[in-house]
């Protein structure tokens, strides 16, 4: 679903400075909408990590915000002008679960880097111009860094042992 | 010869004859020649051609109901018309008018005694094929009835100009020959001089009123799903809202007329649909939906007989449970019940006006023989009724929709208000509208929407009180009238009894109703229903005088005048 | 809408406080997120839209929006919205139902009001269960799913609501994945601006009573095809849909609804003079 090609042709810094400020402020949005899911839901543990996640992604987005200078980050056509297909890096909230284990919030956080950097890396070796391509592999480094800070962060949380996701006694209850 | 201030005619036939035009024509021509009246009829279950009954009540004043017997029945011809035996009571001194060559009238209808006036029918028609049989019959009864020639000439006129000149010229002659046949006979009534009536009157039907007071109170939207006897009122609609810049809408059924009224009434516009029970009961959970929501509509059943599809094209009194009873859970709203053709106007707009205010849905419980009667009518004066819920219009602080206090009338915004934004909901809800299940929340609410109803100013109109004494007759819609000219009787007898008949059913009015029943020591409920649902449900509100009789029976039969009389003496309350 | 103006409103100016009861991992948050992406896409300020639903998990989205809303019961969202739509044009009205709101009890609406076709959208959120009342089979469930009240499925054919829809005379007919929230954004947006019934049915996964579900993000797929304002060529395609194509199948050209104008309005007392004697 992230298919660089299905993107309109990045043509111009600008235009990928946009872009790629709005994958971040994409992905802070779903984390805080996760973080909200999991504090409804009594996760208190999630609802924590979420919120960091999402911190870690509005400081990126801030960056590219910085790197842009003077050609700004704004998206001349708005978000759906520019999108046609869903952000790489944005986490997945079908697989989101209000069982979920610290694991599994870090493995969707990993899995939206894998895609970004997988992303990027398309987007640099199909850049026509020079300029947006080395800007492309600036990307490129950065998500690589990310993806490795996840895997970081996994190893502090290992396979789980005994409960996992769907091991509520209780059953679901019907409100309406 | 003594006049007589009333008279009814019944004028029967089959196959074709045009008896229901005869009646209504009959009727026409008399309130132009200045008398009053009404008509009602009576069919057999074929939807053409079938056996057909016209029932014509003139008098001097407006009349509200049948009287107790059929003064002149005139047979176009006898074809299955022992069908009509049980609404067509003849008297000793009443005329019948038949052809020789129709056989005799049913012995079911001629048991009384009754003299017979030959018309010879056939005969006029096979030597004028021009000639129709209902016309010749007509210009009988006219001339039986002392009826102006002239006017019926103008009458039948104005009927048949748009068919040409030979036609109307036709049908003059025929009502002609058929006053001539019958000059020799003394009807032994004739109607007296009409009343000058110091107004506009009008021809209308309870349907077409209730129609015109939905207008007049202000609905300019209404959803119409067909249904027997209520399909009339929603007909009358359909060219007339829009004239008014209203709309009207078919719908697939009355679970989708209900919800778009609602919707309609949501988005700021006050909507009304009409049915009867079967649609009713479809309607309950949108009712539901519409009280604990907030949101006015006027659903207007016109009452047939039960239960299920029971009879259609008659009348009972009998959804009153229904109306007043079948929202489940606590659901407070509003019933109110027309009493006369005239006043299903003033009923509905009364409603509406009532909805709008309270922000509640209203039921007007009309029945097939307010609905479908056609009577002449003063012309109903203008009242200020007109439908106008109280709109939100400070959004300085977050907006609470079903905010307490006061009254428990919360001020409704409109959608496309900018701050008014709330999601109404049938879900138990907050001052804000947010779904809730808090005991303190539920409890706070339906202490709101209770007060808002139980507590409005309803002013006189929620009940007819009429006289003095000791004794009183309680009954409800159609049958007001009926008690009226029954309770007159007993007056002319020297007896003071009062009418007490509630045009507000819900909320009920426990002080008024004890103040109207001050000093009545023998009541009489009188309903049609077979299981008395209205004597019940005043057991379960007021309190009742120590002696208090129940007169109810189901439909179809109207109940008469006469019957309410006989059981006042009869039953020792006089 | 203009290409060099920014937006004057953004969606997070569509989503209300209130914080949805839906399972963590349901597919209704992604339909959220493109209501209002589409919405502000769209202009319309939130008081100008009312979003007007049934029974259900997906009908309690009205609240969770800064729009007017109305919670109706099971079954009746499409006539409440249209009876809203008649007497207000001048509001965007958005429909939203469940597959068992929508295709059960709310079946013979859908039916006409795709026969109506009021300038409405609607959007029903198909997870093929009964999700809020724990777990029963909708018509668009599978025959052989087994739950409590159905011991080893239906046994019934599923409801084909794009195929209901193209022959009532819906005049814009789409799918949509909640997985592409972006994706739907965008025919929420060119569905609204149709004129006429646009209905879209967005596949939106349980992950409480459809666990199985999570695999409809590697089945669902691009739709062949560009859409067709031909019926016939769009019923041809319906018959060979997998019920997983993705994107706007038909766009017709239907006047929409219109009520009957009088053609010479007149007041009160000339109205009534029909009845004088």
């Amino acid at each position: 679903m992230s298919d660089a090609s299905n993107i309109r042709a990045i043509d111009s810094p600008a235009a990928l400075y946009a872009l790629a400020y709005e994958i971040e402020t994409d992905a802070v949005e779903r984390y805080k909408l996760l973080a909200e899911q999991m504090e409804t839901h009594n996760n208190v543990e999630l609802t924590r990590i979420f919120l960091d996640l999402a911190r870690a992604e509005g400081l990126h987005a801030e960056e590219i915000c910085r790197m842009s200078g003077d050609l700004g980050v704004e998206a001349k056509d708005g978000p759906i002008g520019t999108w046609r297909t869903e952000s790489p890096e944005s986490a997945d909230l079908n697989s989101a679960h209000y069982l979920m284990t610290p694991r599994d919030a870090l493995l969707m956080a990993l899995a939206g880097e894998e895609r970004a950097l997988a992303f990027y890396s398309g987007l640099a070796s199909a850049a026509g111009d020079p300029v947006v391509k080395k800007l492309a592999e600036t990307f490129v480094d950065e998500e690589l860094e990310h993806v490795e800070l996840c895997r970081r962060l996994l190893r502090r949380y290992p396979l789980p042992s005994g409960a996992s996701a769907g091991d509520d006694p209780d059953p679901p209850f019907a409100v309406d | 010869m003594a006049e007589t201030t009333s008279v009814s005619v019944a004028m029967v036939g089959s196959g074709g004859a045009g008896v229901l035009t005869t009646g209504a024509m009959l009727l026409e021509a008399a309130c132009a020649a200045g008398w009053n009246g009404l008509l009602t009829r009576s069919v057999g279950p074929q939807i053409r051609g079938g056996e057909a009954a016209a029932l014509v009540r003139l008098a001097t004043r407006p009349v509200e109901c049948l009287a107790d017997h059929v003064d002149l029945l005139v047979g176009i011809d006898w074809v299955s018309a022992q069908r009509f035996e049980g609404e067509i009571a003849l008297a000793p001194g009443s005329l019948i008018v038949s052809d020789p060559d129709a056989g005799p009238p049913p012995a079911a209808l001629a048991t009384a005694g009754a003299r017979v006036v030959e018309l010879p029918l056939a005969q006029l028609t096979k030597a004028n094929p021009a000639w129709r049989a209902n016309m010749i019959a007509l210009g009988a009864a006219a001339r039986l009835l002392g009826l102006d020639e002239h006017v019926l000439r103008d009458t039948i006129k104005q009927h048949f100009e748009a068919k040409g000149e030979d036609v109307v010229t036709a049908n003059v002659s025929a009502a002609q020959a058929g006053g001539r046949a019958v000059a020799a006979a003394t009807s032994g009534f004739r109607l007296a001089p009409p009343l000058c009536s110091n107004g506009k009157r009008w021809l209308i039907t309870g349907n077409e009123a209730t129609g015109l007071g939905a207008l007049r109170g202000g609905v300019r939207f209404a959803a119409a799903y067909p249904i027997t006897p209520a399909s009339e009122i929603l007909e009358w609609l359909a060219p007339n809202l829009p004239k008014l810049g209203g709309t009207l809408v078919q719908a697939e059924d009355e679970l989708a007329s209900v919800n778009m009224i609602i919707g309609a009434s949501y988005g700021g516009v006050p909507a009304l649909t009409a049915t009867s029970g079967p649609g009713l009961s479809l309607m309950i959970e949108a009712l539901g939906l519409a009280t604990a929501a907030e949101i006015p509509i006027v659903v207007v059943d016109v009452m047939r007989g039960g239960p299920s599809t029971g009879i259609p094209t008659k009348s009972e009194q009998t959804d009153l449970n229904i109306a007043v009873y079948g929202l489940h859970g606590e659901a407070p709203h509003l019933v109110i019940a027309p009493q006369s053709v005239t006043d299903c106007l003033l009923a509905t707009q009364w409603a509406t006006f009532l909805a709008e205010a309270t922000q509640a849905p209203a039921i007007v419980l009309s029945d097939q023989s307010l609905g479908q009667t056609q009577a002449a009518v003063s012309r109903p004066a203008d009242v200020s009724f007109i439908g106008q819920r109280i709109r939100a219009a400070d959004f300085s602080a977050p907006y609470k929709r079903y905010a307490l206090g006061g009254s428990g009338i919360s001020p409704m915004a409109i959608p496309g208000t900018p701050g008014g934004q709330y999601t109404a909901d049938g879900l138990t809800h907050t001052e804000r509208g947010i779904p809730t299940s808090s005991a303190r929340e539920h409890g706070a609410q339906l202490d709101k929407r209770r007060d808002k109803v139980e507590g409005y100013a309803y002013g006189a109109l929620w009940a007819t009180l009429e006289g003095e004494g000791e004794v009183a007759v309680m009954t409800w819609g159609s049958l007001t009238g009926v008690a009226r000219e029954a309770i007159a009787r007993a007056r002319a007898d020297g007896h003071e009894v009062r009418l007490i008949a509630p045009r507000l059913l819900l909320p009920t009015r426990p002080v008024e109703m004890a103040a109207a029943l001050n000093g009545v020591r023998r009541l009489l409920v009188v309903e049609q229903s077979h299981g008395a649902q209205f004597h019940r449900f005043l057991r379960a509100h007021y309190t009742l005088p120590q002696e208090t009789s129940v007169l109810h029976r189901p439909g179809p039969l109207p109940i008469r005048p006469g019957e309410i009389y006989r059981q006042l003496t009869e039953g020792k309350l006089l | 809408m203009s290409a060099t103006a920014p937006l004057a409103c953004k969606p997070g100016d569509y989503k209300s406080e209130t914080k949805p009861i839906w399972c963590p991992g349901c597919g209704d948050y992604h339909v959220l997120m493109a209501l209002t992406r589409a919405l502000a896409a769209l202009g319309e300020p939130p008081e100008r839209i009312a979003v007007v639903s049934g029974i259900g998990c997906s009908s309690r989205i009205p609240a969770y929006t800064t729009c007017y809303g109305f919670h109706g019961v099971h079954g009746r969202s499409l006539p409440l919205a249209a009876g809203l739509k008649i007497v207000r044009p001048d509001l965007t009205v958005i429909v939203a139902s469940g597959d068992g709101d929508g295709y059960s009890i709310g079946g013979n609406h859908f039916l006409h009001a795709c026969r109506r076709n009021v300038d409405l959208t609607y959007l029903v959120m198909d997870n093929h269960i009964y999700g809020m009342t724990k777990g029963q089979p909708s018509p668009t469930t599978e025959p052989d799913f087994d739950t409590a009240l159905t011991p080893g499925g239906t046994g019934v054919r599923p409801f084909n609501p794009l195929v209901v829809a193209l022959a009532s005379g819906a005049n814009f007919v789409a799918r949509a994945f909640a997985g592409n929230p972006h994706e739907t954004a965008n025919i929420i947006v060119e569905a609204v601006r149709h004129p006429g019934f646009s209905f879209i049915e967005i596949l939106s996964p349980c992950v409480t009573y459809r666990p199985d579900q999570r695999a409809w993000k590697d089945r669902v797929h691009a739709a062949p095809v560009e859409a067709t304002d031909d019926a016939a060529r769009a019923a041809r395609r319906l018959m060979t849909d997998d019920g997983f194509n993705l994107g706007v199948l038909y766009r017709g050209n239907r006047r929409p609804y219109r009520p009957a104008a009088a053609a010479v309005p007149c007041d009160q007392l000339e109205l009534e003079k029909g009845f004088e004697i």
